[in-house]
């Protein structure tokens, strides 16, 4: 992780309506110099609006951003310190990738010789040295996106804004270039906070995540965070797989889930209360031949699902139940165990891995 | 119910962004444009809703002109005439449009871009030019006059068949839209479940041209009742609605009666444009852009037919054609038919019209630049610009305006606004500036449609990307915005040229004596007798205008090469 920084960004109390759709419902939140931060949610959750809030593309009707110190709530975008990528790459076609790279530059004045050295470098960057004289329609979705990206950060912003980059780009060019930008952010060190509706891809990206939901946050946090203590159920359910348990509380720590009862841990919810108890998949454990753990109970396995390295487990309480819980195991242990519909097994819901919502 | 106000967070500053000056530039060039086609169009058109309720003298009369238009005959007479024969002409032009365009998507006969051609010369001539030569034909000296078996051309039979000549490239060019949007895997889905050629056709080839066809037909009807020039050349005493709005203006002087009458020629005209606005709607949300084009296979006897049927088509549109240039260089028709240019040393120089047909080529060129600019940058700003929201609905309507009013009724509102001893504007009457303004507001819809197609064809993040690089907006405007839409724009600039050349209806009203315009001098001429003359000068329109598109498709091929070599380079 990179060392975060004091804030860079503070938004607060930001509002936005489209009519009597309520897309930002008083949102506020701080970025930290340098930092990767990720917006993810649904479509429709009032990332993307956020985003182009802070690059003053759209205008709050309330609220206030602070931008290095300097009030830029009212400021219009062409006086705001950003760059921006987006989706469509939203290159120009008729100029070639140096024209394109150089649009912001050459507006500044600067002198001729300096703009070329500046444009190499950027190319080099974004490793398309050669790619100068084309025109964006002769690169592919990958290429034309790192040229998006170098005209982005050529005239050295603050502040870099990726809305979707990588949405309009198939699943190996995707992780390819996030690994990229994610290179390039630490090595310039620039702000950027990036839009995305891939759990997957802002985990393995940012700094910070901030999961919103519904035109709120639902939660803060680093992926981790994110991922191990979801502060929310959407949350929860959102990024990554999870079970989702209804139980009662029993007191004492004790969850009743149908004929089990669990061992969670949180003794502060009152006996009788309906709960939620949340899980992720890989912290199910499955045993069979009498290996088991403390607090395991017996099922039977209903389904399994092949997804390469791990598969999906489906486990009832009985062969003809309808799956209580999914598991993931590795493919090895399922060839091990010989996981297959109809076999006996037994299951431990680790105590320190239930969250509670 | 107590809320603590503490809790509250303190109210924050409602914030309205800052408008940087750029975008009160566009703004304020927004509102300019709006306002200006408003003034161009609602103004002249409220102008004539006024005339028809007030006498000669400007007293209010309420309906009473109304009741007097209908209380006359020969006025309700017209009525009838103008529809029924535009009736006629849509039930001849549609059937023979989509057979044609049928042929050119459908078959895999020879000679299709020729075919093409040929279909749409009859653009490039004034209207009046098709009615000089049916009488040439078929008139009392008329070569095929025993063809119509005693019927006489001047009256309906002349005015159906200028028409279907005059409006069939336009019915053409929408059916054959409709029919190229066609999705090739529906006939292949067709074909795999059996379906024989006949059901092919009713199922899917009719259902998918059938907003088109819907689309073509208004079109077609709204020209032939607006049109003007036809019937007055070849209408002999049959009686139209746009005939009548000229004698009552021009020649008893009764612009009130006048404006009574553009009103009852605007209704029909109106229907038919809500009925084709509805339908290229839904023309247009049919096509998909991952439709896969169709690609006809070659099949005999099918193929010989159409192209039996487009040789026949093509020898009568080049027979219309070809008889107005004959004439304009034979001595007299029919008495001695042996080459002389006197019509145009003559008939045309020594006589000194000539001068029309140069004040014609200044106003096409005047109007298809200031009209391009107009148009393209108004559509840019409405397109591109942010905020504004209600202003650009408003404008979004009056551009779509024009298409509906026929333009003797635009030129008599012309003359009602400028006129008018009121208006500030007057100094316009009866100058250049005037005839290139009401050619400029009447052929708006179509440039605006193709311009406004074309910027939406852009990225919509051009100009978020370009305040993000403190890139002005007009820059980008000027080197990617017009760049990458020069082949609309040179497009609109073409049917603008075109169009200018060939329109009588709306300027017809408007002209001084040294403003008048070739296709105003047609119309003298013929009134006059002098067909050779007449003829002659419909020829150098057609030549100007043919040369104009030439230069067009060599602009678009050699020049666009260079400047848009992203394009083929994207291609390869």
């Amino acid at each position: 992780m990179t060392q975060a920084g004091p804030s860079f960004l503070e938004l607060t109390g930001i509002r936005k309506s489209f009519g009597r759709f309520e897309a930002l419902q008083g949102v506020s939140l701080s970025v930290r110099r340098g930092e990767l931060m990720v917006f993810l949610g649904p479509s429709g959750c009032g990332k993307t609006t956020l985003l182009r809030i802070i690059a003053g593309l759209e205008s709050q009707d309330e609220g206030r951003i602070v931008q290095d110190g300097r009030d830029i709530s009212r400021v219009p975008a062409i006086r705001r310190d950003y760059g921006i990528v987006f989706q469509s790459y939203a290159l120009f076609p008729n100029l070639t990738v140096d024209a394109n790279v150089a649009y912001g530059l050459v507006n500044r004045r600067a002198a001729r010789p300096a703009i070329r050295a500046r444009v190499a470098e950027l190319l080099k960057l974004v490793g398309l040295p050669d790619a100068g004289p084309k025109f964006p329609g002769q690169l592919s979705g990958g290429q034309q996106q790192r040229i998006a990206l170098a005209r982005a950060i050529a005239t050295s912003p603050g502040l870099l804004l990726l809305d979707e980059p990588l949405s309009a780009l198939d699943a190996l060019e995707r992780v390819r270039l996030r690994g990229e930008i994610r290179a390039l952010q630490q090595r310039l060190g620039v702000t950027t906070i990036m839009v995305t509706h891939d759990q997957e891809e802002a985990l393995s990206i940012a700094d910070r995540v901030v999961v919103m939901n519904g035109g709120r946050i639902e939660q803060v946090g680093t992926p981790r965070e994110v991922y191990e203590r979801p502060a929310t159920s959407f949350a929860a359910d959102f990024v990554g797989k999870v079970n989702v348990l209804p139980a009662v509380a029993e007191g004492a720590g004790r969850f009743r889930c149908g004929s089990v009862s669990l061992a969670v841990g949180r003794d502060d919810i009152a006996a009788g209360t309906r709960v939620k108890l949340y899980l992720r998949p890989e912290e199910v454990g499955v045993h069979v031949n009498g290996h088991s753990a403390q607090g395991a109970f017996a099922a039977k396995v209903a389904k399994v699902e092949f997804l390469g390295a791990f598969c999906m487990i489906g486990i009832a309480l009985d062969a003809t139940d309808t799956p209580l819980l999914v598991a993931s195991v590795p493919r090895q242990q399922v060839d091990a165990d010989c996981l297959a519909p109809g076999a006996a097994v037994m299951i431990s819901l680790p105590a320190a891995a239930m969250r509670v919502l | 119910m107590a809320t603590p106000a503490a809790a509250l967070p303190p109210p924050l500053l409602t914030a309205r962004a800052r408008t940087h000056w750029h975008d009160r530039l566009a703004q304020a060039l927004l509102v300019f444009c709006c306002a200006a086609l408003a003034l161009f169009l609602i103004g002249p058109l409220a102008m004539i809703l006024v005339k028809s309720v007030q006498d000669r003298d400007g007293v209010f009369v309420g309906l009473a002109q109304f009741r007097e238009y209908f209380a006359t005959p020969s006025l309700r007479q017209s009525i009838w005439n103008t529809l029924w024969v535009a009736t006629v002409v849509t039930g001849i032009t549609i059937p023979l449009a989509f057979t044609y365009a049928y042929a050119l998507t459908r078959s895999c006969m020879p000679g299709k871009t020729a075919f093409r051609v040929i279909a749409l010369t009859p653009i490039l001539a004034p209207s009046l030019m098709a009615a000089i030569s049916f009488i040439q034909w078929f008139g009392t000296q008329g070569l095929l006059k025993a063809l119509l078996g005693g019927a006489s051309v001047y009256g309906p039979i002349g005015i159906i068949l200028s028409s279907v000549y005059a409006t069939f490239p336009h019915a053409l060019m929408i059916v054959l839209t409709a029919l190229l949007l066609a999705d090739g895997r529906l006939y292949e889905a067709a074909e795999s479940l059996r379906a024989p050629t006949l059901r092919r056709f009713f199922t899917i080839t009719l259902p998918g041209a059938k907003y088109g066809l819907v689309s073509a037909a208004m079109v077609v009807f709204s020209y032939t009742v607006s049109d003007f020039g036809i019937p007055k050349v070849i209408g002999g005493r049959f009686d139209v609605l746009a005939v009548d709005i000229f004698k009552q203006v021009i020649g008893q002087q009764n612009f009130n009666k006048g404006a009574v009458v553009s009103l009852v020629l605007l209704l029909p005209v109106l229907v038919a444009f809500a009925v084709d606005w509805v339908m290229r709607r839904r023309l247009s949300a049919q096509f998909t852009a991952r439709a896969v084009p169709y690609v006809p296979r070659p099949s005999r006897g099918f193929d010989r037919a159409m192209l039996a049927f487009c040789i026949v088509v093509s020898v009568f549109l080049l027979a219309v054609l070809g008889m107005a240039v004959y004439t304009s260089f034979i001595k007299l028709w029919p008495y001695d038919k042996s080459f002389s240019l006197r019509h145009y040393a003559y008939g045309l120089i020594d006589a000194g019209v000539i001068n029309t047909f140069f004040n014609s080529l200044r106003m096409a060129v005047l109007t298809a630049v200031i009209g391009t600019m107009f148009i393209f940058g108004a559509a840019y700003l409405l397109e591109k610009t942010r905020g504004m929201g209600r202003l650009k609905a408003f404008f979004r309507l009056v551009a779509t305006i024009p298409m509906a009013v026929p333009g003797m009724v635009l030129g008599l509102g012309y003359i009602f606004f400028f006129n008018h001893p009121d208006n500030p504007l007057n100094g316009l009457y009866h100058t250049m500036a005037i005839l290139v303004l009401v050619t400029i507001v009447h052929y708006y819809t179509s440039s605006h449609l193709t311009a406004v197609t074309a910027l939406k064809a852009l990225d919509d993040e051009f100009e978020s990307v370009s305040s993000s690089l403190k890139v002005p907006f007009y820059r980008t405007f000027f080197r990617v915005t017009v760049p990458v839409c020069l082949p609309a724009v040179l497009d609109i600039g073409r049917y603008l040229f075109v169009n200018a050349m060939v329109t009588i209806s709306a300027v017809v009203f408007l002209y001084a004596p040294d403003t008048q315009l070739a296709s105003v001098a047609i119309l003298n001429m013929d009134e006059a007798g002098e067909i050779g003359a007449a003829a002659a000068m419909a020829t150098l329109i057609v030549a100007s205008s043919t040369a104009v598109c030439v230069v067009y498709a060599i602009v678009t091929r050699f020049l666009l090469a260079r400047t848009q070599a992203w394009r083929t380079a994207s291609r390869a």
